[in-house]
């Protein structure tokens, strides 16, 4: 059995009194992808954004059950969440880089947490833009305005932006929904690569996309997972009318 | 009637109203100008006033109405921007919030004289400090700096909510998420904002007759110790500004080119508050382009 990154435990969300995720138990393995699939509104991308504390942002979202990494429950009470988003990061729908320099976008996270050295910095910035195949595009414009990036290519900023303050896990929402298909293929190759050392877990509304790049998948159907396996079981070989359902594109 | 004719009507006096605004404008503007600038001179911009003699001119008054504009800068920029992010960023949406959110709006908007009578009562007598520039700042304050909160809480909440996620997301904390991120990208917003303030403030006469005083001693320009009693830099000496000047001049001036100065005056303190609005939007649209893409 792999190491197991982050293990959710009968996770529950509300907005208020709507329950918008019910009882979810996952285990993510790490150096691995999970995809999260599932029709609009069936809650994974809520059961995502609990997972690094995001939604404590959102007022009347109330996140019960445990989140339990490396021996600690981080969804504990009193638990440093802007430690643990460190550990965690995130790639969202959107591509959001900061109004910034591409250079600052990568920095910035890295110094925050206490890397003062230019030359590290320069370092950090390097490696970070080469391992989201960005480096080649960017190396000159460094100090340009990251916002002045194509979308795709934002995006990929965004990923060397995350992995730059060395999480141990990356949670994408949807991150190649707003792009086109080149982009999307190369955020597609980047994934399979950061898999190697990243622990990651994507949402998509995209099938082919959890087919290509994930190794176990997990369907989401009204706040509820209704199926959790390989990839490869889940696409030819479902347990659930349900799942096959979905995947065959008979709703959804 | 076709419904045509009637739209043709309607867009024809639409046209009408703003062409009839924009005349009374320009004519308020340019009658003033014309009156006003062929009296300015660097004589007239330097010189002290003249009570009955010929030739006074505004120098102390123009220093005391941008002293008096610097002195509540300081005070109401940290406080309101601070009161600012609190509102926009810390406080829980409840009653509580929005009632101070009352306050603060029914505060903008008070009547400026009352605020003046507020500030003789509080600020001139029962803290004494006098008729004062000190006093006057704070009587400016009483409605600066709602407005500066309300300036900031805009240019916050006007910052996109996945700028604050993705800093927040990287496992940085609030206050370096709203100092590093958002607040570079509300400046623009709060910068023209502030300076509009400004320009509000600059021009403001009633609330200031009862605080910082209708008189102006005589000041020393070569004494710049702040302490010193003829110092033009000592906050606590009494200090009428240029639109105090203005009304004053007007009421009760008895020097024989008594309307030629009001004049002047009045042409002077319009185009300093229409540099202040064209500079904000100016600095504004150039900051904005300095933070987003093209540099």
């Amino acid at each position: 059995m792999a190491e197991i990154a982050l293990s959710a435990k009968n996770l529950s969300v509300h907005y208020g009194a709507h329950g918008a995720v019910r009882n979810v138990s996952l285990d993510f393995a790490a150096k691995s992808v999970t995809a999260l699939i599932g029709p609009s509104g069936c809650g994974k991308s809520t059961f995502l954004r609990s997972l690094n504390r995001m939604n404590d942002l959102i007022p009347n979202c109330k996140v019960t059950g445990e989140i339990w990494m490396k021996d600690r429950d981080i969804n504990a009470p009193g638990t440093d969440v802007v430690a643990i988003r460190q550990k965690i990061g995130m790639v969202f729908q959107r591509p959001n880089p900061f109004h910034k320099s591409i250079y600052e976008n990568i920095a910035y996270g890295p110094r925050y947490h206490g890397v003062k050295n230019k030359k590290k910095l320069d370092e950090i910035v390097e490696e970070s833009l080469t391992r989201a195949a960005l480096w080649d595009e960017t190396k000159d414009r460094l100090h340009k305005s990251a916002l002045a990036l194509s979308g795709g290519q934002q995006q990929r900023l965004c990923i060397a932006r995350s992995i730059a303050v060395k999480p141990d896990m990356i949670l994408m929402d949807e991150p190649a929904s707003a792009l086109d298909p080149v982009s999307t293929a190369k955020i597609e190759e980047l994934i399979s690569e950061l898999k190697r050392e990243f622990c990651i877990v994507i949402v998509t509304h995209n099938m082919y996309q959890a087919a290509r790049v994930s190794e176990k998948t997990a369907f989401f159907l009204t706040g509820q997972v209704v199926e959790y396996d390989s990839t490869d079981k889940m696409f030819t070989d479902p347990e659930r009318a349900e799942t096959s359902d979905y995947i065959s594109g008979r709703f959804g | 009637m076709k419904a045509k004719t009637v739209d043709k009507i309607a867009t024809g006096v639409f046209i009408g109203i703003a062409a009839f605004i924009v005349l009374l404008l320009a004519s308020l503007l340019g009658y003033i100008l014309v009156r006003g600038v062929s009296h300015i001179s660097w004589q007239f911009l330097t010189s002290p006033p003249q009570t009955i003699r010929e030739g006074g001119g505004i120098g102390p008054q123009l220093f005391n109405s941008v002293f008096l504009l610097v002195l509540t800068m300081i005070i109401t920029i940290p406080i309101g921007i601070g009161a600012g992010i609190y509102m926009s960023e810390y406080a829980k949406p409840n009653k509580m919030t929005g009632f101070i959110r009352l306050v603060v709006e029914v505060l903008s908007s008070f009547p400026s004289i009352i605020v003046g009578l507020f500030g003789l009562l509080v600020f001139v007598n029962f803290f004494d400090f006098g008729f004062s520039l000190f006093s006057g700042a704070l009587a400016l304050t009483v409605f600066n700096l709602p407005l500066m909160v309300r300036i900031t809480e805009q240019g916050l909440k006007g910052v996109p909510l996945s700028q604050k996620e993705a800093s927040l997301a990287l496992g940085i904390s609030k206050w370096t998420t709203i100092r590093s991120v958002m607040l570079p990208v509300a400046l623009p917003v709060i910068l023209t904002g502030t300076i509009l303030a400004a320009g509000r403030i600059f021009g403001e006469a009633a609330a200031l007759m009862f605080t910082a005083g209708m008189s102006s001693p005589r000041l020393d320009f070569t004494n710049w110790n702040p302490l010193d009693a003829v110092s033009p830099l000592n906050p606590f000496r009494p200090a009428e500004t240029l639109a105090v000047h203005i009304w004053k001049v007007n009421s009760e001036g008895i020097a024989p080119d008594t309307p030629e100065i009001a004049a002047g005056a009045s042409a002077v303190l319009v185009i300093l508050v229409l540099v202040f609005n064209l500079g904000a939007r100016m600095l504004g649209r150039y900051v904005h382009r300095k933070f987003t893409a093209t540099k």
